[in-house]
């Protein structure tokens, strides 16, 4: 077993992206692997209280991450200033995530087998 | 070092196949093993038969497939991510009622479970684009 760490960077709707990183998260989660998740950058968006994508044709990505505690991927980072430089608060997500300052999130990244870039 | 290398980008949107490309190469070279390489999102690009890019222009394609030949690697386009962007081998053409036979000599097609199992096994992994 090895403790995987998935860095998701980008907004949501931008694309397949999004879906297939969640793909092969729900494929290692499938493969019982630790599995955490840590949303950088415009990934912070991902996880934004809100969104209609139905309204434009497209898949609704948010319900997909709140389908990962079935999978018992519980731990969701965010990092701090992301949040902030898009005038984003933790209690406008739609998941409950751990808050990790820039300057920690090196340390954060030791504690994993592999750092998955998505 | 056993290397595991997931490629996402097409080959004429950015350079990074063909870095992994060129990293693989000097890895083997170092005398490291190349576990399997998976081909992802629109990385399975690299693996349509009848690319045809001019003769002075390089050959991505044709360089994987001689890669594989060359040293036994392990060229793993995703299924899913292929059938998308309308990559299929002549048995998934049937399977879904389709006349079709794309894959280059050397990848083969498969699913994520590969990639999860290339992760496991490797020392290290990495992802280019």
């Amino acid at each position: 077993m090895k403790r995987y760490l998935f860095v998701l960077r980008k907004p949501p709707h931008s694309g397949a992206q999004v879906q297939e990183m969640l793909d092969i998260i729900l494929t290692t989660a499938a493969f019982d692997q630790h599995v955490s998740i840590l949303l950088l950058d415009d990934g912070v968006f991902q996880l934004k209280n809100g969104q209609n994508p139905e309204s434009a044709g497209m898949k609704d990505t948010a319900a997909i991450f709140k389908a990962l505690e079935i999978y018992d991927v519980n731990d969701i980072y965010v990092e701090v200033e992301s949040l902030q430089e898009r005038g984003l608060k933790p209690g406008g997500l739609c998941l409950p995530v751990q808050e990790f300052y820039r300057k920690d999130i090196a340390g954060l990244m030791k504690r994993f087998d592999v750092v998955f870039a998505g | 070092m056993k290397f595991a290398i997931q490629i996402n980008a097409s080959p004429y949107r950015s350079n990074a196949g063909y870095t992994a490309y060129q990293f693989i190469n000097a890895a083997l070279a170092a005398g490291h093993q190349v576990f399997r390489v998976f081909f992802y999102q629109d990385g399975i690009y690299h693996a349509f038969k009848y690319a045809t890019p001019p003769d002075d222009e390089l050959q991505f394609t044709a360089q994987w497939s001689e890669l594989a030949r060359l040293h036994q690697i392990d060229l793993v386009v995703c299924i899913s991510a292929a059938q998308r962007r309308g990559l299929l081998c002549s048995d998934e053409a049937k399977r879904q009622g389709k006349q079709d036979n794309d894959l280059a000599e050397g990848f083969r097609i498969s699913g994520l479970g590969q990639l999860v199992e290339a992760t496991l096994e490797a020392d290290r992994f990495i992802v280019f684009g």
